[in-house]
């Protein structure tokens, strides 16, 4: 029940409107209760007596009655329908904001479809609970115990019938909860693993297409969909046992009420008034009863929807500003540019494999420092940290000789521009793409930017211009010019600190290397770290560090290195020319001896 | 690069019979379960007889059978009584076979429709994909197919039964009194006009729903895929403003049509409450007159309050249609869309391998069997999308088996547009290409697939061990072929230091690859896949100079007699390269061994002297 109290908040906000909308519920079922006892004095009176006068007085009420019970069911309807649907988005934006502020590698760990079903299934399921189960969840027993005292009160017998009946009806909730809640459960994760299967099977089609995969990514999508179809299908059997025993007992209860009062009235201690009239309540609160089985169902989904969304909601913030909140827009202090890492260590939480030992480095305000090192170095991880999108675990990160750690967190990444090697573009337009890097800018700015990162051209072509809607809803681009939208919004504004992933992997040399000496020209004091896998972009940096394993093993410049560094050499492709060692290192005169016929 | 962007409107604008779309889908889905329909339809029926004779027993037992008891024959009231009790285990019986039952088919229905929708999408051709957005192809397939589900699961049923009982008491009212039911049926005549509006309303709110929550979807989606950017450009409160726009039209339109829900059970409730008062009115009238029977009157009243009872049920299920039959329209939007890249009506098979002499007709597996190429002939080939200006001008083109060849060329040169050609992610707007002279076009998917495998820098893991991942390449292949071609790219050592080494997930514990050894998983897909044709467009972007080389290495061994088409950037892969290909705006320039290349004086060869140069 925990994870539904936890909701209370939300439901005190608005616990006007839903009282009433509890009081309509009950006063649209507990009319149910009044109209056949009018009815009942209208045949019984008037109409057994022919007395057209007396009918005018019961027909009006049940006139008012009848309107009043459209008017309740129209107004309970009409009252929820805006509260909940609100409800269903602010809670979304909740999940939503959560995410946003997650650190990164928390986010790693989550598939996202679990995400987005949490953020959509889970969602309107406890909107229609709110809407719908939660009044006929509180109405409905009150009902059933309304029911039961009148027809005590008609006759203590037929109140004891309704208890023994509610034994069997108590065991049966106690059996079916606990089982429909796991079946629930893992119905509900299983819808997540389906949309984390539907996204991937968009998301990565052209690689399924490009080895005619597609069949084989549909056997996978069948196999969940089978599971998820046996696990409804266990739900729906369940549900046949719980409601038919919910049908089959307050039936029973009317017979045995039919039985026992009849039976009264042959030995003479109930009137057949007594036994009509307990048949009628009887009769009326059969369907509340039946309606039990489905609530139950229906809160048991609700509540496991519920537990879903708290553990995102519970998701732990680890990157915060000192007081465990992120600000959005913290004051930015003025800084030299200044970035060290002093005795930094990293591992993921985890495991306990460092994927950076010890590493210093020091990048005075104004310098470019380019990190080499082979695939799996730690390369990335490196420039991550520089941003707080993850924390180092031992040792810090400085920027003017303060521990990025005791900043906000946004004010680091306001003073770190980023470019990945993955280009992430949004769904909006190529100006609001770049001017991400610095809000406010003009377009002089924007065209500035881009034609440093060698997109100018291109973007003039496109065929709005600045405007042109890029992103995923919007132009293709090729991979290389993507990377040169997304390095345009990290030089933008001209960041105190640029840290630069690979950013021109998927461009040609020539244009590499006008980006490069653009860079370096109109950026002179953007404290610069660059990774990089081609010797032209470290022969401009400032200073070269070399990466293996986590662990910088040589440090100097360009010439330096290729003095001194066999790695470096190797990593720059020279070593393997000169030592024609291995087969790791094969010549480019082996490549074609291997390739030629 | 300029692909039309088709607008977002005319993505979402769905045709003007999609309403009868839908409803052929649905009833195409149902179809194979006729008989179970029919079976059901027979449970309905008698649900609703018991519904409505239930009473009767009792009614029985109250008129006939205690009077009787009194006078001392207690035979009819046990017989009356009985009759209840096993009326009441008959529909309890029968409510546990049909909410079964219901359950069974409306999930084999689901399950169909899932497969169907998932099916379909795969088939659409590339130029689909790259126009519509992932998050809303999701969202058909999750938070629409979850509306679907529901009106299966819970209205079908019940629609069929609130209908039969509602026959069966408007029979017996029949029965009863003429003229009174007369007056019960006039009552349809505003429920007619109620229903009626309520449709056009509720259709047009439910269709606002599934289209706000597919923007909802789409933005989510975008927002965690990219999370790292928006977490370091601080765009946040940026997105949490797009995510309340985009959900305050979702909520609106819920709104809209949760109220017209309420207008419609309110309206139809009080149709049902006034037509009892006038029934009241006209009944006591005819009685009084002497025309009607009390007895009839009072059996009527009690009726008449069931007659409109499964209204409350209609309604529901009425309003569960409209929400699944907007998400069935854009359902049926995307299954109605044709691919442009279609599967040949008659496949025609490729000529067995030139090499394979002395392997026999069976195509070469494994790594210890002649591997061998296909020729690849583009005919007087000309590609535009669509109706926009040539990207590829008409030109011509004769890649020999084995031949290994070098596009080269400057970014948006149309390189990429024609390895999409070769691969038929696309196909040609004018011309013929074929391999070993047989049409792209009439060769199956899983055929051509098996025989033409592309790369690209895009380096997409899928939920699952890296086992797996790997084995995208090649489904079938053990153990043993996956370590060596792990092995053989170089992505061994690291999955080696994992900790589960080849079966750790990807997603969990330890299981970050770096975009480089992602790339590495790429190229050993490629080794277990052992096709004749090798496409890279990039695919050694992301990898540092010496791991490009052991690809290469790995490459040459296995490209040996086959043909490979190789696009990078980085001019050490023309090196194993027979010939080259120069490109510029959609044109091949230059066609060369690379020695000729290099030598001359063209545009090849000062790109590569600024490549030899930018090296060490």
């Amino acid at each position: 029940m925990r994870p539904l109290l936890r909701f209370w908040p939300d439901l005190r906000s608005r616990i006007g409107v839903y009282i009433v909308v509890l009081a309509l519920t009950l006063l649209a079922n507990g009319i149910q209760l009044i109209i056949p006892l009018i009815t009942g004095h209208i045949i019984d009176g008037p109409i057994a007596h022919r007395d057209l006068s007396g009918l005018w007085l019961p027909v009006f009420g049940v006139l008012v009655i009848g309107i009043a019970e459209a008017v309740a069911l129209w107004a309970r309807r009409l009252l929820i329908a805006p509260v909940v649907a609100q409800w269903e988005i602010t809670w979304r934006s909740r999940l939503f904001d959560r995410l946003q502020y997650t650190s990164v590698a928390i986010h790693d760990s989550w598939e996202s479809g679990q995400l987005l079903s949490r953020a959509i299934n889970d969602l309107s399921q406890l909107r229609r609970f709110f809407a719908f189960g939660i009044p006929f969840l509180v109405t409905t027993p009150l009902i059933i115990i309304i029911g039961t005292i009148i027809l005590t009160f008609l006759h203590p017998v037929f109140g004891l019938i309704m208890l023994i009946m509610a034994v069997p009806t108590i065991a049966t909730v106690t059996v079916f909860e606990k089982r429909y809640r796991e079946a629930s459960r893992r119905s509900q994760d299983t819808v997540g693993e389906i949309t984390t299967e539907v996204e991937e099977s968009i998301q990565g089609i052209r690689i399924l297409k490009s080895f005619g995969r597609s069949p084989w990514a549909a056997q996978r999508f069948s196999h969940l969909s089978r599971k998820f179809q046996g696990l409804e299908v266990r739900k729906a059997k369940l549900d046949s046992w719980f409601w038919s025993v919910l049908i089959l007992l307050p039936t029973l209860a009317q017979a045995a009420i039919v039985a026992v009062g009849t039976w009264g009235v042959v030995q003479g201690w109930m009137t057949i008034g007594t036994v009509v009239a307990g048949v009628t309540i009887s009769m009326v609160m059969r369907m509340p009863i039946e309606m039990l089985g489905f609530l139950l169902a229906d809160a048991l989904m609700a509540l496991t929807a519920a537990a879903r969304y708290w553990e995102v909601i519970d998701i732990r913030h680890d990157i915060t500003d000192a007081d465990g909140r992120i600000a959005d827009a913290p004051d930015v202090g003025r800084y030299k540019g200044e970035l060290d890492f002093d005795n930094v260590d990293f591992h993921f939480a985890d495991t306990d494999r460092d994927t950076l030992k010890n590493l210093n480095l020091h990048i005075a305000p104004g310098q470019t420092l380019a990190i080499v090192g082979a695939t799996g170095s730690g390369k990335t991880t490196l420039a991550s940290l520089v941003p707080r999108l993850q924390d180092v675990t031992g040792g810090s990160v400085r920027v003017d000789g303060t521990d990025i750690r005791e900043l906000p967190v946004n004010e680091v990444r306001n003073l770190v521009s980023v470019s990945f090697e993955d280009p992430i573009l949004f769904s909006t337009s190529v100006a609001e793409n770049v001017s991400m890097g610095a809000p406010g800018v003009d377009d002089d700015a924007i065209w500035h930017a881009l034609e440093i990162t060698a997109a100018k051209d291109f973007v003039e072509r496109l065929p709005e211009g600045l405007d042109t809607q890029v992103g995923e809803q919007g132009l293709s681009l090729s991979g290389g010019q993507r990377q040169r939208l997304a390095l345009a919004r990290a030089v933008i504004g001209a960041p105190r600190i640029l840290v630069l992933d690979d950013p021109l992997s998927a461009v040609d040399v020539d244009t590499e290397d006008r980006v490069q000496r653009a860079l370096r020209e109109i950026l002179p004091d953007s404290t610069t770290l660059i990774i990089a896998h081609r010797p032209s972009t470290s022969a401009l940096a400032d200073a070269v560090a070399v990466l293996d394993e986590g662990r910088i093993v040589a440090l100097g410049t360009h010439d330096e290195l290729l003095g001194s560094s066999a790695l470096y050499r190797e990593l720059m492709g020279a070593s393997a020319a000169a030592e024609h060692s291995t087969p790791g290192q094969a010549t480019a005169e082996q490549f074609t001896e291997g390739g030629g016929q | 690069m300029s692909i039309p962007r088709v607008e977002e409107d005319e993505v979402e604008q769905l045709p003007p019979d999609i309403a009868k779309k839908a409803r052929a889908l649905l009833f195409s889905l149902v179809r194979p379960h006729l008989p179970m329909a029919v079976f059901l339809l027979v449970i309905v029926v008698l649900t609703a007889l018991f519904l409505v004779i239930g009473p009767i027993f009792i009614a029985d037992a109250l008129d006939n059978g205690v009077p009787q008891a009194v006078a001392g024959d207690p035979g009819p009231l046990i017989r009356a009584v009985s009759a209840f009790v096993i009326s009441a285990i008959a529909s309890a019986v029968l409510a546990f076979a049909s909410t079964r039952l219901v359950g069974i088919t409306a999930q084999k229905v689901v399950y169909s429709l899932r497969s169907r929708l998932f099916g379909h999408i795969q088939r659409l051709d590339l130029g689909y994909h790259e126009r519509s957005t992932s998050g809303r192809l999701v969202s058909r397939q999750t938070s629409d197919m979850e509306s679907v589900q529901q009106f299966l699961t819970y209205s079908l049923f019940d629609t069929a039964l609130a209908l039969f009982e509602m026959t069966f008491i408007a029979v017996t009212l029949i029965v009863l009194d003429v003229p009174l039911a007369l007056v019960v049926f006039l009552g349809f005549i505003p429920l007619f006009f109620i229903t009626k509006s309520a449709h056009s309303s509720q259709r047009n709110a439910y269709r606002r729903t599934r289209t706000s929550i597919a923007k909802v979807i789409v933005h989510f989606v975008e927002t965690m895929g990219g999370i790292r950017a928006v977490q370091a450009y601080r765009r946040q409160p940026d997105r949490r403003g797009t995510l309340k726009d985009e959900d305050t039209a979702y909520r609106d339109a819920n709104t809209d049509a949760l109220r017209g829900v309420a207008w419609f059970a309110g309206w139809t409730r009080l149709v049902g409450n006034v037509t009892q008062t006038v029934i009241i009115i006209v009944g006591a009238w005819l009685v009084i007159e002497g025309w009607t029977q009390i007895g009839v009157l009072a059996a009527f009243i009690l009726y008449l309050r069931r007659f409109y009872g499964p209204l409350d049920e209609l309604v529901q299920s009425f309003n569960l249609y409209q929400s699944a039959s907007a998400a069935l329209e854009k359902m049926a939007a995307v299954l109605d869309t044709d691919p442009e890249v279609v599967a040949p009506a008659h496949p025609k098979v490729l000529p067995a391998h030139s090499t394979d002499r002395n392997s026999g007709a069976t195509s070469a597996e494994g790594s210890g069997q002649a591997p061998s190429g296909r020729s690849i002939d583009l005919n007087h080939v000309r590609f535009s999308y669509g109706d926009g200006p040539d990207v590829l001008p008409r030109f011509d083109l004769r890649i020999p088996a084995g031949e290994i060849v070098a596009l080269v060329g400057a970014t948006g040169a149309g390189k990429s547009t024609l390895v999409k050609l070769v691969t038929r992610f696309y196909d040609p707007s004018e011309g013929r290409i074929t391999i070993d002279e047989v049409d792209l076009r009439d060769l199956d998917d899983a055929q051509l697939r098996k025989s033409v495998v592309m790369v690209t820098q895009e380096s997409f893991l899928f939920a699952g061990t890296i086992a797996d991942n790997i084995r995208i390449g090649n489904p079938d292949a053990g153990d043993d072929e996956v370590l060596a071609a792990a092995t053989a790219v170089g992505l061994d050592p690291y999955i080696r230091n994992l900790p589960e080494g080849y079966e750790t997930d990807v997603k969990k514990r330890g299981g970050r690859l770096s975009s480089g050894q992602r790339q590495l998983v790429s190229f050993a897909r490629v080794f277990l896949a052992n096709p004749d044709i090798v496409v890279l467009d990039e695919a050694t972007a992301h990898l540092d100079i010496p791991s490009e080389r052991l690809v290469q290495t790995a490459l040459a061994t296995v490209l040996e007699g086959r043909t490979a088409i190789i696009i990078a950037h980085r001019l050490s892969t023309v090196e194993i390269a027979d010939r080259v290909l120069v490109m510029d705006s959609g044109r091949i320039i230059e066609d060369g061994t690379p020695d000729e290349l290099i030598s001359g004086a063209g545009k090849f060869a000062q790109l590569h002297k600024a490549w030899r140069d930018s090296l060490v």
